[in-house]
């Protein structure tokens, strides 16, 4: 069977390199709402968050619930003349495909319901999941994916676009906001909170890890790392 | 044998996951390790990172061609039918009170989309020239591009939302042209360009000069 190699952890749990410009240096312990940043590039290397996974997880909680109803009910109608038209989320992208545009449909469907629902259902799980002292494997596997679906999730820029929508359809029609339209308005903001009170560094830390055998098994792992990092003045 | 003094993560062997964040070295011998705490590859550098953003880019650039030239939606009336492009579609928005989201338009599908395939080639060349200079200016430009990227989507809501709801046939229908399609492998090529690229190249030239001068 195919085997896995794993890296060597250094001994030195608090050295990182920068994510954005690869600078060794050691991470300081925090107060809750302190955020460390790279003192060469300014990239952001850490925020501590002040009781992250109970926030995170009523915030996830809530978003789930009115995502699940801003995609049940219409989000925009318009009146002209008598006859009436409305549509919902998916109804747009289902248009999209039933008229031959396919690729555009689905990557509508993608980023406005498929990884709103991904990235909510994953955070959902891993708020949970996280509340063992020790979390488990599959905690790491989902917090792998979670950027992923971050990433392609666009209900902000969906909003916009819907409101864009609007303006340019009340020249000809009446335009009727929908129920979704309000709660999609909240959950733009429900997702951004529930993104900046997560705090994956604290979940990382305490999670079962991939090779076997726990991180103290590893410990005096390797000496060589130490020694002169990063100082002030760069 | 590097100087010892530069604290750079690649040039002490040292890899930075991704994903968690953990410091870890290769294992003696071993060509390509994993994260011993989250399983994810370990590489110094993303790999390929320059060949990949470069064919990503080029793929938009080309796209971005028939993006502008074709059509986006299709208006049908009693009167007859109307194709605009994504211009024309800005002009059209443009009012004495519609003026604020013809320019939300304007900028989101004109003016990022452009400005971050030409912000990309210009990294991408000044990596590839080994330039030491303006890098604070140039990570703030890839992070503003990263940051930014995502918003060109808008006008493909706009259309989606637009063609769904104008279906009053025979009065008037709206359909989305083939420019759509184009559109929006922009915004989805430019998008893999910024996660493909690797900032900490912009670094590497400076990085090696620390160690030629101690």
């Amino acid at each position: 069977m195919y085997e896995r190699v794993y890296n060597q952890p250094i001994a030195d749990a608090a050295l990182v390199g920068c994510p954005h410009c690869d600078l060794l240096q050691r991470l300081p312990d925090l107060a809750p709402g302190a955020s460390a940043r790279c003192p060469r590039c300014d990239e952001e290397l850490w925020r501590r968050r002040e009781d992250s996974l109970n926030r995170t997880l009523a915030l996830t909680i809530a978003a789930a619930v009115l995502f699940a109803v801003a995609n049940s009910v219409p989000m925009l109608g318009l009146t002209i003349v008598g006859r009436e038209a409305s549509t919902t989320v998916i109804g747009g992208a289902d248009h999209l495909w039933q008229g031959g545009q396919r690729i555009v449909g689905a990557l509508v469907l993608l980023t406005a319901v498929v990884a709103p629902a991904l990235q909510i259902g994953s955070m959902l799980a891993i708020a949970i999941g996280a509340h063992r002292s020790r979390p488990r494997k599959w905690v790491g596997r989902l917090l792998r994916f979670h950027p992923a679906t971050r990433l392609w999730s666009m209900i902000e820029v969906m909003m916009l676009g819907v409101l864009v929508a609007l303006v340019k359809i009340a020249d000809y029609a009446t335009v009727i906001p929908g129920m979704a339209l309000y709660v999609l308005g909240v959950l733009v903001f429900l997702l951004a909170a529930m993104q900046a009170n997560f705090d994956p560094k604290e979940v990382w830390e305490r999670i079962e890890w991939a090779a076997d055998g726990s991180p103290r098994e590893f410990a005096g792992g390797d000496e060589r790392a130490a020694g002169q990092i990063a100082e002030p003045g760069w | 044998m590097v100087s010892p003094s530069a604290p750079i993560a690649m040039l002490r062997g040292l890899q930075t996951c991704d994903t968690c964040g953990l410091l870890s070295r290769p294992a003696p011998g071993a060509s390509e390790g994993r994260c011993p705490r989250c399983d994810e590859v370990l590489e110094f550098r993303k790999p390929d990172s320059i060949q990949r953003t470069w064919a990503f880019l080029i793929a938009a650039a080309v796209c971005y061609i028939p993006a502008n030239l074709l059509p986006v939606l299709t208006t049908a009336t009693a009167a007859g039918a109307e194709s605009d492009t994504i211009m024309q579609g800005v002009v059209l928005l443009w009012s004495p009170t519609g003026w604020p989201l013809s320019l939300i338009v304007l900028v989101a599908s004109i003016m990022i989309p452009s400005a971050k395939i030409l912000a990309l080639a210009y990294l991408l060349i000044s990596v590839r020239r080994g330039s030491v200079e303006n890098n604070r200016q140039r990570i703030r430009m890839y992070r503003i591009i990263e940051f930014i990227g995502r918003w060109s989507m808008v006008d493909v809501f706009v259309d989606t939302f637009t063609a769904a709801l104008i279906q009053l046939q025979p009065l008037m229908s709206v359909e989305p042209g083939p420019g759509l399609f184009f559109f929006a492998a922009v915004v989805v090529l430019t998008m893999l360009a910024v996660e493909s690229f690797d900032p900490r190249l912009i670094w590497d030239a400076t990085n090696l000069s620390e160690v030629a001068h101690g």
